[in-house]
């Protein structure tokens, strides 16, 4: 049984979260600095550039780095305060097993030893799928290829699944279906070249935040600007139209304006006709999705939804920007779709300032994909069902294709599996569940169901409490590897330091568990370098095609955009551009839209909308930048932000402590009382653990193509609990006495 | 370092700090980016406030504009501010300065702080470690959305809109400074709504009157 051997109080004592406060040796430390790497940031799947400042062998700062193309020295405040994630208190520097006392060093032969006994004895007693393995989207491309191959041919079980499941995956469904490639299909130069950017779903200023800069780019060429999102955020803020919508009807407000562009015949026939199929079968599933209706559903009033659809089928260029916020839920393919049919139908697709364009959430969210950590995916973004796909890569593995275990579960689905006792052992790298799965006390009880839990990570996370052995791995700095942007470019990420004490790069860690596992001769690597030249081969010929990538070409030419199939081609920034999909037919396909409700909708009982998101100041589950002292201080608690209206009737004021309620769990935190919420919603951002966790009241009801969970809508109550300790707000810039200390 | 590389300046060119709030997204990268500056390291010289959060996302960026004639330097009783030969405020002297926050009062824009810990007045200066060997101060470098911006004045009339203002009237005192601003016409990013009805969605961001709640 995995539970956590101590009480969570306890543990904290132990392992933090403590926080990293100042650079190693203090802020009145020299700045001369020895040296600089160039890498990139570790937080979010923008991946800007740079340059790390190493003194004495420790990162001591960070330095801008001009020349890198896509951020040209930018950074948010994740980025500018990344490097201290090192030299941490809470570091773990060596392998540890559960003990009764907590957790107690061991070997790294006795803790690897238990890892791949237990993980035997229970596939011995119940078969291979009974062990999954879990990984995540901010490892290196490297590790993710290592780990579809560690659970394929390592430990042979066909689940594997990754935490980009929680991220992109309702979008690469749908991505796949309209244009049969799994990218971005533009670069981000082509967003300043658009007369009209549309943004839906995506609060670009916190989340993307380097994005911003590329549309304010676009408007001083005067282009227009439309924001769809039930709040307003900092970049809807300017908008030439917001559309405050309810969240959960992205698709019905999508397709009103596709029935608004077709009634106004505003569409590209010519594009329709010469490129795409099923224009006729999508334009019928919108037929009765009117504006007027769709001001119903979606609460946007009628004559907004026309005028956006005007202003978005203006002739000339234009950019759609999508995100989390219509793909986090149980129709997210399909608020995709929605997404796409009205880029194809005004012909904006394969052309300069013409896209439509997925926004990658996780460091390696699109690299992360594409070389077989996913459930249903071999190397070079091949099909694992697929018979020719099978056999080249096991051609390149030395294995014959049946020995290929067949698609397993998704990330959800294991848990769920776990719950059921059909899955017994579990490997985790890189992913946080106690944090980011919905349901907390559903992803709890789960977890103290496993017979065996190992996991690799550098800090001791809420999920690796549960570990029956916690393998120390590496941190961003301390391994080298490529990545690839959300962009599709892909980069080079450099190791600044080694790991500190007794810890292991993580590469090493996952080639050692394939050897011990009996799976020598496919584990045969001794650096990096010739893992990523074996992920060269296996992607050649595949969609992700790396063949023609080197570390010396990514350096050299500060990128390269896939498909880049030899290394005298220049790789492909702009997909489409002969406006030829990778369908049978080779044209781009609409996809039907047909109305469908979110999974709970608001009753008597619970009469508000929920959704969750983030803040620029924390990254996905929090495990590294809870750590860090000046993030958390810019935003040290969730908060609940609601509307006036809404907290009139309940009494509440800002600071106040509220309880907000689902038909799974209930939360207690401070209340912000803000008119850029819709009255009828609240939103609370997902970062933190335990008592403090926004999925404790989420839905975890999956699509049913992509079986991303329902994030960003649900059924709640609100009531207030009493007034809080301590004014939420920052007012320490406010200050012109005291000092602004953010220690 | 080459007259073409990003980061540093062309010889002989003039290079300017352009402030242009509206396009402020509240990140604080400029914030934390201050603090890791080489002369006052652990401490952010920079204001940004939200103007009203209960009504609008909008937060603003204040550095310090630089004056001709500053202010905070005039009002001194000991002569502790000085601006160096390129025009550059400085954080007050500390030999000199005793801690009586007229500064702090005085200046028209709210840029100095009285830091308690050091009893000093400390405030921007322009990133003097930086600008002063050709590298772009730390706020303007990594500001996502170029609402702080350091650059040439032809790389600004190429990329961006807005004319750039330099004098500000308070009341019977006309300041000139060395920090632009842009200002709303001809074409920045009119946050305010500029001409009236501009974003009329703004009054009513959720069409409440057209699509009541409950």
């Amino acid at each position: 049984m995995a539970r956590p051997p101590l009480p969570e109080d306890q543990l904290v004592v132990r392992f933090g979260l403590r926080l990293n406060v100042e650079p190693p040796g203090g802020w009145v430390a020299s700045t001369e600095t020895g040296s600089e790497v160039h890498t990139h940031c570790c937080f979010c799947g923008l991946q800007c550039g740079i340059k790390l400042r190493l003194s004495d062998g420790e990162v001591v700062g960070f330095e801008p780095w001009y020349e890198f193309p896509f951020n040209r020295g930018k950074l948010c405040p994740k980025g500018v305060k990344r490097y201290l994630q090192g030299n941490h208190p809470d570091r773990l520097l060596a392998p540890m097993v559960r003990a009764d006392d907590g957790f107690r060093p061991v070997s790294w032969d006795e803790a690897l030893a238990t890892t791949v006994g237990e993980l035997r004895r229970i596939q011995a007693e119940h078969g291979p799928d009974s062990v999954a393995v879990l990984g995540g989207a901010s490892l290196t491309t490297e590790k993710s290829y290592l780990l579809g191959k560690l659970a394929r041919l390592g430990l042979r079980t066909r689940h594997i699944d990754y935490n980009g499941r929680l991220c992109m995956v309702s979008a690469g469904v749908a991505y796949k279906k309209a244009f049969g490639i799994d990218r971005a299909p533009n670069p981000w130069s082509d967003i300043p070249q658009a007369d009209v950017v549309f943004v839906i779903g995506a609060n670009i200023a916190e989340c993307a935040p380097i994005t911003t800069g590329y549309i304010w780019r676009a408007r001083d060429r005067g282009a227009k600007l439309i924001v769809a999102d039930p709040r307003v955020t900092a970049v809807a803020r300017t908008a030439d139209m917001f559309l405050g919508l309810r969240p959960g009807t992205d698709s019905a407000l999508l397709s009103a304006m596709l029935h608004e562009v077709v009634r106004r015949d505003l569409v590209d026939q010519s594009f329709i006709e010469a490129h795409t199929e099923g224009f006729d079968e999508a334009v019928a599933a919108v037929a009765d999705q009117t504006p007027r209706w769709a001001a119903e559903v979606t609460g946007v009033p009628a004559a907004r939804i026309e005028q956006a659809a005007e202003m978005w089928a203006a002739p000339g260029t234009g950019m759609l920007l999508h995100a989390r916020g219509l793909e986090h839920q149980s129709k997210g393919v399909m608020n995709v779709s929605a997404a796409i049919n009205l880029a194809l139908a005004c012909g904006r697709i394969g052309r300069p300032g013409k896209g439509v364009n997925m926004i990658t959430g996780q460091g390696n969210g699109q690299g992360g994909r594409e070389h077989g950590q996913k459930c249903d995916q071999l190397p070079g973004a091949r099909d694992l069902t697929d018979p020719e796909h099978r056999a080249a890569v096991a051609q390149v593995w030395g294995c014959d294709p049946d020995e290929l275990p067949g698609p397993g579960l998704t990330a959800y689905e294991i848990l769920e599996a776990i719950e059921r006792g059909e899955i017994r052992g579990l490997l985790s790298i890189c992913f946080n569940p106690l944090v980011s799965l919905p349901d907390t006390a559903r992803t709890r009880a789960a977890l103290d169901k496993l017979e065996h839990f190992s996991v690799i990570d550098f800090f001791l996370s809420e999920t690796a409490h549960h570990a029956d052995v916690v393998l120390a791995g590496s941190l961003h700095e301390e391994d080298e590897g490529v990545v690839c942007t959300a962009e599709g470019r892909v980069v080079k990420v450099n190791a600044a330091v080694a790991p500190p004490g007794d810890a292991r790069r993580d590469t090493e860690i996952l080639v050692e568990i394939g050897r011990r596992l009996g799976a020598e001769r496919h584990f045969p690597f001794t650096t990096n370098r010739e893992v990523f030249e074996e992920l060269r081969r296996a992607s050649a010929g595949g969609i992700a095609d790396y063949a023609g990538i080197t570390w010396e070409r990514l350096e050299a030419e500060q990128g390269i955009f896939w498909p880049c199939p030899s290394e005298d081609h220049p790789g492909t920034p702009r997909l489409y551009t002969d406006l030829r999909f990778n369908t049978p037919s080779g044209r781009a396909r609409f996809v039907p839209t047909p109305w469908r409700p979110p999974a709970e909708v608001v009753d008597e009982s619970y009469p508000l909308w929920f959704t969750t998101g983030r803040v620029i100041s924390q990254y996905l589950s929090g495990t590294q930048t809870r750590r860090i002292g000046a993030l958390v201080a810019q935003y040290p608690e969730p908060l609940c932000e609601l509307h006036p209206a809404l907290a009139e009737r309940h009494g509440i004021a800002t600071g106040d402590i509220v309880r907000v309620t689902s038909r799974r769990g209930s939360i207690e935190l401070p209340a912000m009382v803000v008119s850029t919420i819709r009255p009828d919603t609240v939103f609370i951002p997902y970062h933190w653990a335990g008592t403090q966790a926004a999925n404790q009241l989420t839905n975890p009801v999956l699509d049913p193509e992509s079986r991303i969970p329902e994030y960003k809508v649900c059924a709640v109550r609100i009531e207030r609990v009493g007034p809080g300790a301590r004014d939420p707000l920052d007012r320490r810039d406010t200050s012109l006495t005291g000092g602004p200390s953010y220690t | 370092m080459t007259a073409t590389t990003p980061g540093f300046p062309a010889a002989g060119t003039e290079w300017i700090f352009v402030m242009d709030q509206s396009r402020c997204i509240g990140c604080r990268a400029c914030v934390q980016a201050c603090e890791e500056c080489g002369t006052h390291r652990g401490h952010s010289m920079i204001h940004l406030d939200d103007v009203d959060r209960v009504q609008s996302p909008q937060t603003v960026p204040m550095v310090c504009m630089h004056c001709t004639d500053p202010t905070c330097a005039e009002v001194c009783p000991a002569d502790a501010i000085k601006q160096n030969e390129l025009g550059v405020v400085q954080s007050a002297l500390k030999p000199r300065c005793i801690g009586c926050s007229n500064c702090v009062l005085a200046c028209p824009f709210g840029v100095p702080k009285m830091v308690s810990e050091f009893d000093l007045m400390m405030k921007c200066d322009l990133c003097l470690d930086r600008t002063s060997v050709g590298l772009k101060p730390m706020c303007a470098s990594v500001c996502p959305s170029d609402a702080l911006w350091y650059g040439t004045r032809d790389e600004y009339a190429a990329t961006r809109r807005g004319e750039l203002v330099d004098t500000f009237v308070f009341g019977n005192q006309e300041v000139t400074t060395r920090v632009k601003v842009v200002a709303d016409l001809p074409g920045s990013i009119d946050v305010l709504g500029g001409a009236a009805g501009a974003r009329p969605w703004q009054d009513d961001p959720f069409g409440l009157e057209e699509e009541p709640l409950w």
